[in-house]
């Protein structure tokens, strides 16, 4: 479904991406583990056109997307949950969810998909008129991954949704990844929390400085010896 | 002072003040989305003014359909004025793209000089604002009257668009975080060429009415009302549509409060909203409605 070739990414004189190449199938979750620092979110942030790239190719469903705009790729059906969450603070609960449905004009359909995310997070319509910065942690990464949702995403791609947030917490949001995962979504998955991602996955990529330096199922790198030292913290 | 005097005072600082709020929303509608001081809001003033005087003083149309074609044009100017000076500088130093708009200042300022001539030219007020109406003792020119009220439905029809319309939930995300704003899949240059539009539709027929009330046209015509509204809107707490009103109305009812209680003070009128600027710069620098001033990321 989504194909990378040789991508290269600069800021100014640093060199971020180093010729990465990887692929999505569809229907699979695929992650990204690496230590901080090593490119992951430049990865995620270059699929959707947000950083320029100096060289490589992005294919996505047999059409080259690396020069269109953000707003292009979107309408493809390409969503980033950002590093972070950034919600829109100022908005509600409920205009986060409609902003995430922007380029959709079916009304009856957005209105389906809103219930469908409370159905999925059951805190968010309890909480649908509140001001979205006055959410919880928690509760705004809900928000996030359901305002990705709602442009029915044909790849979905979550820039580590488990950051700050508490451990049951963070089982919480892994489960929802997999249900959501179950009903036939295509998910690229970054992760520092190595283990719990390896777990879910199909395939895993590790980014070291820009570049992938080991990739294999998600169980064979959860067995292999450099993964467990590095990433996983084990010997 | 009678009652009928301090009523014809208040319509008097009302309309004033309306004509202030008006035009201090577009800076604070611009600052909002891009975070700049668009010095060269002022000057539409003064473009929308002279568009509409020469309609029908050369064109010969319907004061109406000129003044419609006035504010459409500084419309357009304002959306120019962006995507020439300012989108090619946003990712440089604020610093930067604010000398760029002091720049488009002295453009249209000078443009005006070497296209219109620097001499005062007199602005002809049609009928129905010119005519003297009594309202219960308390005599008013048409003007007085209508420019709040004109004032009041436009301001209605911006509270619609900025919190009821798509484009209006589009533009609050945009004054937030560009970013994440296009990976909703808006297009965030035409949600700023939005902003610019609207904000210039405003100053321009806040510009049409300052000349009904002040019928004398110049070329640095928007340089004291530009600079007072600028203050306005940081009286308001800049980015902050609601504080732009609330400041627009406290600079116009303040000014002519002022010279109708202490006549001796008329001298000093200009001087009350620089001195109201002071004030709260010392006392509440985030302006009246302004919230702690955060950096975008
Ligand atoms: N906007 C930027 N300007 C300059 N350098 C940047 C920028 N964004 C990222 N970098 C640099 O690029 C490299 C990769 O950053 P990136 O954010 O992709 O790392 P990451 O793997 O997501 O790390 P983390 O796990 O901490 O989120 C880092 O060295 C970082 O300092
Ligand atoms: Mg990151």
């Amino acid at each position: 479904m989504l194909k990378i070739n040789n991508l290269h990414v600069h800021y100014g004189g640093i060199h971020a991406l180093r010729g990465i190449s990887l692929e999505v199938p569809k229907n699979k979750i695929i992650t990204l583990i690496g230590a901080n620092g090593a490119g992951k979110s430049t990865t995620l942030r270059s699929i959707c056109g947000l950083v320029p790239k100096t060289d490589g190719t992005i294919v996505f469903e047999g059409e080259d997307i690396t020069s269109l705009k953000t707003t292009e790729i979107v309408k493809r059906g390409v969503t980033l949950v950002p590093e972070g969450r950034h919600v829109f603070p100022d908005l509600t609960v409920l205009e986060n969810l409609k902003l995430g449905a922007y380029l959709r004009t079916d009304k009856s359909e957005i209105n389906k998909d809103i219930n469908r995310v409370y159905e999925l997070f059951p805190r968010l319509k309890e909480r649908k008129d509140q001001l979205a910065g006055t959410l919880s942690g928690g509760e705004q990464q809900m928000l996030a991954i359901g305002r990705a949702l709602m442009s029915r995403p044909r790849l979905l791609m979550m820039d580590e949704p488990s950051l700050g947030l508490a451990p049951l917490i963070v089982q919480d949001v892994f489960k929802i990844i997999q249900q959501i995962h179950n009903e036939g979504m295509t998910i690229l998955l970054i992760e520092q929390n190595a283990s719990a991602a390896l777990q879910i996955a199909d395939y895993g990529y590790v980014l070291e400085t820009g570049s992938i330096v080991l990739e294999g199922t998600g169980k064979e790198l959860l067995n292999n010896q450099e993964v467990k030292k590095a990433y996983l913290g084990q010997s | 002072m009678t009652l009928e005097l301090f009523l014809q005072h208040l319509t008097n600082g009302i309309s004033l003040g309306s004509l202030y709020a008006l035009i201090a929303i577009g800076y604070t509608m611009v600052y909002g989305i891009l975070r700049l001081i668009n010095f060269a809001h002022g000057d539409l003033i003064m473009v929308a003014a002279y568009i509409a005087f020469y309609g029908v003083g050369i064109f010969a149309l319907p004061w109406y359909l000129s003044f419609f074609i006035a504010v459409l044009l500084s419309m357009t100017l304002g959306i120019i004025t962006e995507k020439a000076a300012y989108k090619p500088l946003r990712n440089s130093p604020r610093i930067t793209i604010l000398i760029s708009a002091i720049g488009v200042s002295f453009l249209l300022q000078n443009l005006g000089i070497v296209l219109f001539g620097g001499r005062p030219k007199a602005f002809q007020v049609p009928e129905i604002f010119a005519k003297v109406y009594n309202f219960g003792g308390v005599n008013i020119v048409g003007v007085t009257f209508f420019i709040p009220v004109i004032t009041v439905i436009l301001l209605i029809l911006l509270v619609y668009l900025i919190n009821f319309t798509k484009a209006g939930m589009a533009m609050r995300a945009v004054a937030k975080d560009y970013d994440t704003s296009s990976l909703m899949g808006i297009d965030v240059n035409r949600i700023i060429s939005l902003t610019f539009g609207v904000g210039s539709a405003l100053a321009a027929v806040g510009g049409i009415m300052w000349s009904l009330k002040f019928p004398q046209l110049i070329p640095t015509m928007g340089l004291m009302p530009g600079l007072k509204c600028f203050i306005a809107a940081v009286v308001g707490g800049i980015g902050n549509v609601t504080g732009a009103v609330v400041g627009g109305f406290l600079l116009g009812l303040g000014e002519i409060l002022l010279v109708a209680f202490f006549p001796d003070l008329s001298g000093y009128r200009d001087a009350f909203s620089f001195i109201l600027l002071i004030i709260i710069l010392l006392v509440k620098p985030t302006g009246i409605m302004g919230e702690k001033i955060a950096e975008k990321v």
